[in-house]
């Protein structure tokens, strides 16, 4: 029976339970990983995780975007606007950062001639005790 | 619930300190570098005016007031929300950053590419305004938006420097910035699904209904969690640390005088406004929260002041010394009391003031002494460059404690704070100063000392004037240091009478 239960929830919450996972993996890569291009990867997807997560629990299904067409003006037809409201808020922020790191990426690159964050941070010491 | 038509004119002022570095930062981008030097400059000092105008006007400390953003009521709509610790501190800030910049502005030409300069000013605007804004909103998401900008600012502002590590340090800070603003994202989306609200004021409505009756218990304290690891490392608290030294030490004085005492301070004021005024102190309690800010706090207290004892170079000491600093805030928050967020509240300005003036006086004493950054190097530089050595004996006192100067009136509140506890948190806080202090002692005066020894031969002062902007801003920080010692009771009177209201799901 609860076998049952248990299979209930995880469809019901497949998003959200996606979205953790999906959470986890990047969060690991932003750490772990050493390439640079990698980390912003990872970034990427801790972000889209989240806005996944957003997105899902904004959306009521059978429900319509609140954009009264039809004259209906009860509330319980519509679904909140504002969980998609910040998600496009939300995108436009993580667009900006990964930007900014690619670009900082780029600069090491020319300067290094490498992704590996730790050989460069090796490589930027021993320029400075030069 | 305000409505907009009611407000007096004065009351308009928070948007002014907002709108207008934002504003005027669109603009900066296609000014030539002397006119958007300038022009920056002016607009901080407007900013500070307004946020002086602001602060006298409310007068009363108990009093607060919010700003409806648009035409929308409260549920739905964005609002800025006003009491005199935002004021206040919105007033150190803003006057912290136009003098960090007037002092830096000189070295500016040095440190930078000819056509990048109005490009560094745009983002000192940007900084300025994200800044006052995490100061005033009152909704979360909006906090959020301005902690990214303000992320994204000082990546620039540590990447702007042309030579040395400066872009790697960026990475680092970026790197470590993002982990921190996706979980502080994630708590956000966790905190907007258990309440559905977004404004602080009915988040705490709906928390404490969700406390009383136990339910999403769990969820609540894993939300919690998140925003204030997030926020901590964001703010580098001990051990999310690492990005600080090369960051701090190796971009132009400007930059280091702005992320040491300003942007670390943004984020801990919004965690201060998520658990004073979304969360309420019960449920930051029951969250252990407290607990391990307070543990952590203090090893870095201790850590962080070992580690600069260890460095070589005069700016990294300066920089692991902010780290120490850090964790004495974060220790008046894990204490928990009111005294503990009254001296949280205090040491974010004292070592504001303090830490710019120390990365400024520091610069002016490595350029006297031909650029090198060694400690060795320094040997004599007090003479050579005197306004210079007495900032930084200032600063280094008021580091230590010394009485009259503000981080004496910082640890006495400290102190003080742990005097309200049981036995535990009380030795702890107590031990945890005297070793800070004893440590901060051995590597600050080990400086102060060195720059007042005779060199062992003649070196050559390279022929740099250092200009009249320079010695304002050091004239004007030295004597604010002292005004934070001499006369803190009023301030200190005002974040208490203050803080109620700071704290209150809604004003009035």
């Amino acid at each position: 029976m609860t076998g049952v239960h248990f299979l209930e929830d995880l469809s019901a919450h497949l998003a959200e339970i996606s979205a953790i996972i999906l959470f986890g993996i990047g969060i690991t890569l932003l750490m772990l990983s050493r390439n640079m291009i990698k980390k912003n990867i990872g970034f990427s997807m801790t972000d889209s995780a989240i806005y996944l997560f957003l997105a899902a629990k904004g959306y009521i299904s059978g429900r319509k975007a609140p954009i009264v067409v039809d004259g209906i003006e009860q509330m319980a037809y519509y679904i909140n606007p504002i969980p998609a409201g910040l998600v496009l808020t939300g995108i436009v922020v993580s667009v900006a950062s990964s930007a900014v790191l690619l670009a900082l990426t780029v600069r090491l690159y020319r300067q290094y001639h490498t992704l590996d964050i730790d050989e460069i941070t090796s490589l930027a010491q021993k320029e400075e005790e030069v | 619930m305000t409505d907009a038509s009611s407000l007096a004119l004065w009351q308009s002022l928070p948007l002014v300190c907002i709108l207008l570095p934002l504003g005027s930062a669109a603009v900066t981008s296609v000014l030539p570098k002397r006119t958007a030097r300038c022009w920056t400059a002016i607009v901080l000092s407007l900013q500070f005016l307004a946020s002086i105008l602001l602060t006298l006007f409310l007068r009363d400390p108990s009093r607060s007031y919010t700003f409806p953003m648009g035409h929308f009521p409260a549920p739905w709509g964005n609002e800025l929300r006003i009491g005199m610790v935002e004021c206040l501190i919105c007033l150190f800030f803003s006057l912290v950053m136009l003098l960090s910049f007037l002092g830096g502005m000189r070295r500016l030409d040095q440190d930078i590419v000819e056509d990048k300069q109005s490009l560094y000013c745009v983002m000192i605007l940007l900084m300025s305004a994200a800044l006052s804004a995490q100061v005033f909103t009152n909704d979360l998401f909006t906090s959020y938006v301005f902690v990214e900008i303000m992320t994204l600012s000082s990546s620039a502002l540590i990447a702007s420097r042309a030579r040395g590590r400066t872009v790697l340090a960026s990475a680092r800070y970026m790197i470590m910035n993002m982990l921190g603003s996706s979980l502080f994202l994630l708590g956000l989306v966790f905190l907007y699904d258990l309440t559905g609200h977004l404004l602080m004021g009915h988040i705490r409505e709906a928390v404490d209904v969700l406390v009383s009756s136990g339910e999403n218990h769990l969820a609540l304290i894993v939300t919690v969690a998140l925003m204030t690891v997030g926020l901590s490392i964001k703010s580098a608290l001990f051990p999310f640390h690492t990005w600080v030294p090369d960051a701090y030490g190796s971009s132009t004085p400007a930059s280091s005088a702005i992320l040491s005492s300003l942007v670390s301070k943004g984020y801990i004021f919004v965690l201060l406004k998520i658990i004073c005024r979304c969360m309420g102190p019960s449920l930051f309690r029951l969250s252990g929260m407290d607990d391990i800010l307070f543990v952590f706090a203090l090893l870095g207290m201790i850590l962080g002041s070992v580690s600069a004892v260890r460095q070589r170079d005069v700016r990294r000491m300066i920089a692991y010394s902010s780290v120490a600093q850090i964790g004495y805030v974060y220790l008046g928050i894990g204490l928990g009391s009111e005294y503990g967020l009254m001296a949280a509240l205090f040491h974010i300005i004292c070592h504001a003031a303090c830490k710019s003036m120390l990365f400024l006086s520091a610069s002016g004493l490595i350029e006297a002494s031909g650029g090198k950054t060694s400690l060795h190097a320094l040997r004599g530089s007090g003479h050579r460059a005197p306004l210079t050595g007495i900032a930084f004996v200032v600063g280094a006192l008021s580091m230590i404690g010394f009485p009259f100067l503000g981080g004496f009136v910082s640890k006495v509140n400290f102190a003080l704070a742990a005097m309200d506890f049981h036995r535990f948190h009380r030795y702890l806080v107590l031990l945890g100063l005297v070793i800070s202090t004893w440590l901060n002692t051995w590597y600050f005066l080990r400086v102060v000392i060195l720059i007042y020894t005779k060199p062992e031969e003649e070196v050559q002062e390279k022929s740099i004037h250092r200009g009249v902007l320079y010695t304002f801003a050091l004239v004007a920080l030295i004597a604010l240091n002292f005004y934070l010692g001499i006369g803190a009771q009023r301030l200190i009177t005002a974040f208490f009478d203050a803080l109620p209201a700071f704290s209150a799901a809604f004003p009035g």
